[in-house]
């Protein structure tokens, strides 16, 4: 097993939905409206490697993220899994890449079925696939993926519903759910964000724990950076369907190089008493996704935007070793600031 | 492998009993249509007869001691005519519930689950049920079909599962939405999977409440079908009796004993399908449940 | 000068299955232009201490007991009517996912204006104008006043639920978790225009919120409040930089702190109390790490460490003296 073995390979990755329009815009509108939700990316995450994905609502980070794993049709791009271009159009293929390839959802309240019971939803995954053949298989197997997700003895939550369990433990109970098939690639969509923080390190620990036993590769896709930085080894910074910077963990919080990271680097929320930090508060909001600004789509709310980019889109350049940037006051012909 | 499971379902339905309990109407309803039922089922047994002999006394007697509820144009006795009868509305109630209930859910639930073109053909086929005059077809397919009694639930059962698919397809659309059929469809479950076990329990409670209420309706329209003459006349049911008594002008005549006592049954059984229908919305539906 | 003073107050639920003691003995205090940040998880007791201020609690919650002293005045036990005047009036509130509280067939000019002629005696033009003062003090354009809400972004319709909130000159705020279903930056934002204001306006406010980390930008001072009680209460910098409750400690040490070291720091083990049956003594105690006999027997007091910064434990700050 190497170490860089690469998991999964994004390539120019697309998304885009048509907006539903009125009855009557449809017949009198010739132009359809299209809402760019992921607009060309590129990621590659390699085993044993968390990935954090970051960015505002809107930013299509949650897009992508379903996309990847085929939740979303693709408009446009390639998804490698292990070097292998996965078909979508064949359904036996995309069967075995499920197998492999899972997600964690945000809200641990409403990814359960209310109506079936822990050792069912848990067990699922192996009936859909034809896994195990008697009762007591499965009940191991269950067992089993619940003690890995931290939930002992796994025999006191088989028979449990849902909403007998803490916010903590359904979450844990969900993941045993994406475990039992032994995955090697898993998105995980906001994971902590709907628990008590006092609960949330649990959770946190647990993602690492399997990463570093099972050589498990994550997409981690978040809204806090903070979290970001705790758990990943990279970062990547979307802004409206775009990543616009990513890189080592470390290397984009201490030394980011975009300004919208930058702004929400200075904005994050740190447990200490800053009166006088240097904050950057962007005005207004992150842009319709169905009417992206031409040029540099943050331009709009960037302090240093100039002319060139209102005009031409800026590409994702290497700047260090790993740590790529997409705004033109790092490209070479640039002699400012 | 489960006695624990078998426990968990014994401790949710003592909750859905310890629920049922507190409901008035809820039991008021149960303790009417548990007497109906047993009625007909054990009221032939008790009394052995053919209901449609007649003769058995004078024509037009009023209620006395060999015949407490008197006897019918034909000398025929009403009291055992009504638990014949009872076995007969019961069973058009029963039966055509349950095909409106098939109909309903699978239209429903298939048509929300896959939205679209599906849903657009599929929601006009069920307004055209809907918006029908509903009595007119009714004549008219009992007129073509005959008016057996298996015609009359059949009839009955294709004109009423319309509001079922309404309802089932609003609430399969909100449930599909749901964060937990996502995670099903990730983990590769196709879409027969999802629609039978997973959003099938989920509408359930919905679509058992809003069954019990269709039953009432089933046995209002076998009623009126049999009262306008469409009625299967070789089976007696109350529908057949009302029809019988108002024919041979008993309400005219002060006949009370004869057109009495099926009006009576037949408004007691509906009420008390109502009453339940209710109930089991308020149990089911935690939103209507009070803390 | 002192605007609320809330002091041993206690806010009981009946329900079927017992008496829960949401709130159970707090008290604190707030003065003009100052804001404070109730801090707790779930079931904590927080959303409960701030809807018995204005008594908005559903139909099973009770103020047993306690005084809340608004100017002086308890109006704790005020008649439904009387306090029915202070609402929007003297106290107005910021719900979570207000901005969704919006009515989408309704200018949200009109929706601010007819709170307002519901509240004064004034007439509709008055409101109207009214209304676009309170855009412009929320720093919204007050030409949008005849936007529908769906021509606002989810930032910009909770600057409307704050102007509506400003609407007849409160003296105090309270935003129950007033930013949580907002982005980062438009929760930075929310907050930023929540401090001016109260400093504009010399107003109270009260942030609830889960997240300790936010607050130390905007809060002048936190109750973190555990089980319906109170564990900690001081200033910002007694609360992050000087604390003394376990809680406390390992609430802060939760969030990742990106200027200090690299480690997922150690979860609270086991889930917040049930409120029908209290654990005995410290109610922190079955979770607590540093646990002795006593904390299971007796409740911890409050114990002054200077002046406004208290804390409920029997070993405060012991937390220190291992490292």
């Amino acid at each position: 097993m190497k170490k860089n073995e690469n998991i999964v390979d994004v390539k120019g990755l697309k998304v885009q939905f048509d907006i539903k329009q009125s009855f009557l815009q449809e017949i009198f509108t010739k132009k359809r409206k299209i809402v760019k939700a992921v607009d060309g990316v590129d990621l590659k995450i390699n085993k044993g490697e968390i990935v954090s994905l970051v960015g505002e609502s809107g930013s299509g980070k949650t897009t992508l993220g379903k996309a990847i794993l085929d939740l979303v049709p693709v408009t446009e791009g390639e998804i490698l899994f292990k070097g292998k271009k996965i078909d979508f159009s064949n359904k036996k293929e995309v069967k075995k890449f499920r197998h492999k390839a899972q997600m964690i959802f945000q809200d641990p309240y409403q990814s359960l079925d209310p109506k079936s019971l822990v050792i069912d939803a848990v067990a699922e995954p192996l009936e859909i696939n034809n896994l195990v053949k008697t009762a007591e298989e499965r009940k191991e197997k269950v067992i089993k993926a619940l003690e890995d997700s931290g939930l002992a003895p796994g025999e006191n939550f088989l028979y449990r519903f849902p909403y007998e369990l803490s916010g903590g433990q359904r979450q844990r109970a969900a993941i045993a759910g994406s475990l039992i098939l032994n995955p090697d690639f898993i998105v995980a969509d906001e994971p902590v964000s709907m628990l008590d923080v006092s609960v949330r390190t649990g959770i946190l620990k647990l993602l690492l724990g399997l990463k570093e036993s099972r050589d498990l590769a994550f997409l981690f896709i978040t809204h806090d950076l903070s979290l970001a930085w705790l758990i990943s080894d990279k970062i990547a910074i979307m802004y409206l369907g775009k990543i616009v910077e990513i890189g080592e963990s470390d290397e984009i919080i201490k030394k980011s190089l975009h300004p919208y990271t930058q702004a929400l680097l200075s904005i994050m929320p740190i447990p200490e008493v800053h009166k006088n930090r240097n904050r950057k508060v962007l005005e207004g909001e992150i842009p319709n996704p169905s009417e992206i600004p031409k040029g540099c789509r943050f331009n709009t709310r960037c302090v240093h935007a100039f002319d060139k980019c209102k005009e031409v889109e800026p590409k994702l350049i290497e700047i260090k070793d790993g740590h790529f940037v997409a705004c033109h006051l790092f490209e070479e012909e640039y002699n400012g600031i | 492998m489960s006695s624990i499971k078998r426990e968990m379902r014994k401790k949710k339905l003592q909750e859905f009993f310890n629920n049922f309990k507190q409901n008035k109407m809820g039991i008021t309803g149960a303790a009417i249509l548990s007497f109906f039922i047993l009625a007909s089922v054990f009221g032939p047994m008790i009394f052995p007869f053919d209901p449609m002999e007649f003769g058995v006394a004078g024509p037009m007697e009023p209620p006395s001691s060999s015949h407490i509820l008197g006897t019918d144009d034909l000398g025929r006795d009403i009291f055992r005519n009504l638990l014949a009868g009872g076995r007969v509305s019961l069973m058009v109630g029963v039966l055509a519930t349950v095909i409106s209930m098939f109909l309903g859910t699978t239209i429903g639930i298939v048509s929300g689950y896959f939205g679209k073109k599906t849903d657009i053909i599929l929601m006009r086929f069920t307004d055209f049920f809907l918006v029908i005059p509903w009595l007119p077809l009714v004549l008219v397919l009992a007129a073509i079909l005959g008016t057996s009694i298996w015609n009359i639930i059949f009839v009955i059962g294709i004109t009423s599962w319309a509001g079922t698919a309404r309802v089932v397809r609003s609430q399969t659309l909100s449930i599909k939405e749901r964060p937990f059929v996502e995670r099903i469809r990730a983990i590769g479950a196709d879409d027969k999977t999802i629609m039978i076990r997973h959003i099938l329990p989920n509408v359930f409670p919905l679509v058992f409440a809003n069954t019990i209420l269709i039953s009432a309706v089933a046995i209002i329209s076998e009623t009126t079908l049999s009262f306008l003459g469409l009625g299967d006349t070789t089976r007696p049911s109350w529908g057949m009796m009302l029809n019988y008594a108002f024919e041979s002008g008993a309400a005219s005549t002060g006949a009370y004993w004869y057109f009495l006592p099926p009006g009576i049954c037949v408004v007691l059984v509906v009420l008390s399908f109502t009453f339940l229908g209710y109930a089991f919305d308020e149990i089911l539906n935690p939103k209507l449940r009070r803390r | 000068m002192e605007l609320l003073k809330i002091n041993n107050l206690k806010t009981y639920f009946e329900i079927s299955a017992g008496t829960v003691k949401a709130v159970d003995g707090v008290s604190f205090s707030l003065n003009y232009g100052e804001s404070l940040g109730l801090v707790g998880e779930s079931g904590c007791g927080k959303t409960t201490t701030a809807l018995s201020i204005n008594r908005l609690l559903p139909q099973e919650g009770k103020i047993l007991g306690g005084e809340i002293l608004l100017e002086g005045r308890d109006i704790s036990k005020l008649k439904e009517s009387e306090i029915k005047k202070l609402r929007w009036n003297e106290i107005s509130m910021i719900f979570q996912g207000a901005m969704n509280a919006l009515n989408p067939v309704m200018k949200i000019g009109d929706q601010i204006a007819e709170a307002i002629v519901l509240h004064k005696k004034v007439s509709y033009k008055e409101a109207i104008k009214r209304s676009k003062e309170l855009f412009e003090l929320v720093e919204l354009e007050p030409e949008r006043i005849t936007n529908y809400p769906h021509e606002f972004s989810g930032g910009m319709k909770q600057r409307a639920m704050i102007a509506m909130a400003l609407a007849c000159d409160p003296k105090l705020i309270i935003g129950d978790e007033p930013t949580t279903a907002l982005d980062v930056m438009v929760q930075a934002q929310i907050l930023n225009l929540l401090d001016k204001l109260r400093k504009e306006l010399n107003m109270g406010i009260i942030i609830i919120t889960h997240d300790l980390s936010i607050l130390g930008e905007t809060c002048d001072k936190i109750a973190v409040m555990y089980a319906g009680k109170i564990a900690e209460f001081g200033t910002v910098e007694d609360i992050y930089n000087n604390n003394m409750h376990p809680y406390t400690n390992k609430l802060l040490s939760s969030f990742p702190n990106i200027h200090k070291e690299k480690i997922i720091p150690e979860p609270i083990e086991g889930v917040p109390p049930d409120l029908i049956n209290p654990p005995s003594g410290c109610r922190f105690h079955p979770r607590c790490p540093y646990a002795q006999d006593i904390c299971a027997k007796e409740e911890p007091m409050m114990t002054k460490v200077s002046e406004g910064h208290e804390y409920a434990c029997h070993f405060g700050g012991v937390f220190n003296e291992k490292e």
